[in-house]
């Protein structure tokens, strides 16, 4: 069975629409999101979206290695809920999955990527902060996530961040959760890898005691393998945005409707349902932030 | 060569030198032995280490696996190699005519280019394309090779030029050519054939370097076994490496034979200067 | 240029980490390198076997690829090296030591003939031929291409960015993510540590190398 889901069609009638059934989303995990039946002409002349949908095709920046939220099998195909949420935008403008350009983004590139125009938009566990808002803008968030700590299943030492002083804590450099320890907690030893995933084996031989970033990504790694843990509480706040270029309010308010309307037909929980749903609860959708 | 440092060996030494060599390889052989046991011991040559090779879990083809190392990844690693090849080139030999210019004043602009692109790391250059620039991962991969073995190259080139016998100029002038038409139609000839082997042995440091994409993100061959142990578990991480180390000692000691013969070649036919074509005053073991 | 003066403590603890990497895995490089030149041309032919696999194996592997062994492949089979900085070390040291064999081989390929001849004709062993006779005037001209294998070295040495290592490119790159509008400066900072470093060096080994060829 396909979920069907009335497609946004117009900006005003977006966050009107009626839900639809989405209740089969449990046993149906190759469910996607509809894809509108929308020109070019239905947008504003001259628009992002306008240009997106002319053309067919659009480019998304998503992790490559990040389990529930953006990984990549041999065969090519991204799955997770960060590429959901790309094949929402991009079925809002009526692009359909496979027209999708998906290309792999780690930490230290993603600013880099949209302001060289390689990419649409980028959808890859990325931290609003005022920081990257300053080269780049954010739709969203979509999802609100917060650091936290990943140990092996029978260290119990450490159980908070307070925690981590003089111990060996893997990250990814350039990342938020990176800057986070290096200011707020200055006692942890950072290590920093490339990509979260890099972090793993180190963690299970014991050379990092710790490995920390959010919440939702740890919970992937936990899920796969049940010698780790997530511990604690989150401790910061990490609202997860989709990155664009830095002038385009138009696109940007835009997106902001779609995922809105996203919210209210049921499609946002279908996404999450059907990929970190899958070890972790159903939250309820974060206000999109419109600065 | 290495019977100058010892006697040729008469019966008794023969024997010896025998003795000792079947003694090294029995302790070699004994040392694999126990490295194989060891790894036994450790389940590594189990199926459940290789199965991704040929039978991959989690409903993907061995077709795919092979594809995304040996098709998308090493053909990334070999798509940044032949653009940044041809381009390090072509540049390399503007820098060296520009190096060999009459007036100082001129000429320094030359070799400040050279000093510093030499002096700095490849992945610097890479990162001030990604960060700097703003490029993307394949531009900036490009051009961190392109500007570092630009700067090589010229340096070999300007070596080759200074190897040539003093006579070939002199006999250019005096048969009435310009300095330009010298060195384009009788110096770089000769200098780009007596430093063929050094060129070619750079090709294969620019090759290897560019593994360094893996740093600034860039989907090449190491990326690729990467992004297969990480979906399909660490377990597979040996597997997976043999692959890619294996790819890489192929490609790169092929180019390598290439050096070594077409040094050989050059010895023969130009017969004039012999340069070893690892080892160079110009273009030293860089990586 | 704020930037920069701000951020000097983070450069200066990447660049003494640069730098102790350097001498450290440059020491042992030597010593290593040293050791398999000796063995390259040694009577023993499963010595020269050893060396001869090592060196080709090392030389047409990337440098990359040698961290990623140590860091992700290794630990597979159980053998887990001290993540940081003495896995830069083993990695640097193992790397750069094939490309000190072959500068020393060369060197002591380049001295002439007739030494080792003479020296063999009064009755010196190999051992005896190679420390007292052909390594000492070996070493004067193996001196500059050596310096340009360190100048490698020190440059090589930022691969270990990318492996849980904040040497000096580590620290500029954190930096110039922390401020991505000011990253092409703080790259800069990164720049103009490496030529403190690799400048004079290059400098050094080129009045060697002319010392040399005017004292032939």
């Amino acid at each position: 069975m396909r979920t069907r889901t009335a497609a946004p069609i117009a900006l005003a009638a977006a966050a009107l629409l009626t839900l639809t059934a989405c209740g089969g989303s449990s046993d149906d995990a190759a469910s996607e999101p509809e894809v509108s039946d929308v020109a070019a002409a239905d947008f504003p002349e001259g628009s992002t979206m306008a240009a997106l949908a002319e053309s067919g095709s659009i480019t998304i920046g998503t992790k490559f290695d990040q389990p529930l939220f953006g990984l990549v099998g041999p065969d090519g195909t991204p799955e997770g809920f960060d590429v959901e949420i790309g094949k929402i935008i991009a079925g809002a403008l009526g692009i359909a999955p496979e027209d999708i350009d998906w290309k792999e983004t780690i930490s230290a590139n993603r600013e880099s990527f949209i302001e060289s125009g390689q990419v649409d938009v980028v959808i890859a566990t990325y931290t609003i902060n005022d920081d990257r808002k300053e080269v780049v803008s954010f739709a969203g968030p979509y999802y609100e996530a917060g650091q936290s700590i990943l140990t092996l299943a029978d260290n119990e030492d450490i159980q908070g961040p307070d925690d981590l002083a003089g111990k060996k804590v893997c990250t990814v450099s350039g990342s938020t959760p990176e800057a986070n320890l290096l200011e707020n907690f200055p006692d942890t030893e950072v290590v920093p890898f490339g990509a979260y995933s890099d972090c793993l084996e180190p963690l299970r031989g014991g050379q990092v005691d710790a490995v920390s970033t959010d919440n939702v990504i740890l919970a992937g790694f936990a899920a796969d393998d049940p010698s780790f843990e997530v511990r604690g509480e989150p401790f910061t706040a990490e609202p997860y945005g989709i990155g664009l270029a830095l002038d385009d309010t138009e696109f940007r308010n835009w997106i902001n409707d779609v995922l809105e309307a996203s919210y209210e037909d049921g499609t946002w929980t279908t996404a999450w349902e059907n990929t970190a749903g899958s070890v972790l609860p159903t939250p309820e959708p974060p206000a999109v932030d419109r600065y | 060569m290495s019977s100058v440092l010892y006697d040729e060996p008469g019966p008794r030494a023969r024997r010896r030198e025998r003795i000792g060599s079947v003694i090294g390889a029995v302790l070699i052989v004994g040392v694999l032995a126990l490295a194989f046991r060891y790894a036994w011991d450790q389940g590594l040559f189990g199926a459940d280490r290789w199965d991704v090779l040929y039978d991959p879990p989690k409903n993907q083809t061995a077709e795919d696996v092979w594809r995304s190392m040996v098709v998308i990844g090493l053909g990334a690693t070999l798509r940044a190699a032949a653009v940044a090849a041809p381009l390090a080139l072509v540049l390399g030999l503007l820098l060296a005519m520009w190096r060999t210019t009459q007036h100082r004043w001129l000429r320094a602009p030359a070799t400040a280019v050279i000093e510093l692109f030499r002096g700095l790391p490849v992945l610097l250059m890479m990162l001030f394309a990604l960060l700097g620039f703003g490029w993307d991962a394949f531009s900036s991969v490009v051009f961190g090779l392109t500007v570092y073995n630009m700067a090589i190259i010229a340096e070999i080139l300007r070596a080759g030029l200074a190897s040539l016998p003093k006579g070939q100029t002199e006999a250019a002038y005096a048969i009435g050519l310009s300095r330009v038409q010298t060195l384009l139609l009788v110096q770089l000839p000769q200098a780009v054939r007596t430093m063929l082997p050094s060129l070619v042995a750079q090709l294969v440091v620019l090759l290897k370097d560019s593994s360094l994409g893996f740093i600034v993100g860039y989907p090449e061959l190491l990326k690729a076994m990467q992004n297969n142990a990480q979906y399909f578990g660490a377990r597979y991480y040996v597997a997976l490496f043999v692959v890619g180390a294996g790819i890489y000692l192929v490609v790169n000691i092929s180019l390598t034979r290439l050096a070594v013969w077409l040094q050989g070649r050059s010895t023969r036919t130009a017969g004039t200067v012999t340069v070893d074509p690892t080892v160079t005053p110009a273009a030293p073991a860089s990586r | 240029m704020d930037l920069l003066a701000d951020n000097l403590p983070a450069y200066l603890s990447g660049f003494l980490f640069t730098l102790r990497l350097t001498v450290i895995s440059g020491a042992i490089a030597l010593v290593v390198g040293t050791v398999l030149a000796a063995m390259r041309v040694s009577p023993v032919a499963t010595l020269r076997g050893l060396a001869v696999t090592y060196v080709e194996l090392l030389r047409n592997t990337p440098l990359t690829l040698v961290f990623f062994f140590l860091v992700f492949v290794a630990p597979q089979f159980g053998v887990r090296t001290p993540l940081g900085f003495w896995t830069a070390v083993i990695a640097l040291s193992a790397y750069t030591s094939a490309f000190v064999c072959e500068a020393v081989r060369s060197g002591i390929n380049g001295v002439p003939v007739g030494q080792a001849e003479a020296a063999r004709a009064v009755g010196l062993t190999f051992g005896q031929t190679l420390s007292l006779v052909v390594l000492p005037q070996a070493v004067r001209s193996v001196i500059p291409p050596l310096i340009n294998v360190l100048i490698a070295l020190a440059k090589n040495t930022s691969v270990a960015a990318g492996f849980a290592s904040v040497e000096l490119l580590a620290s500029g790159r954190r930096i110039a993510l922390a401020n991505p509008s000011d990253a092409m400066l703080a790259l800069a900072g990164v720049a103009l540590f490496y030529l403190v470093i690799t400048i004079p060096a290059g400098l050094l080994a080129g009045v060697l190398e002319r010392k040399v060829a005017f004292a032939r």
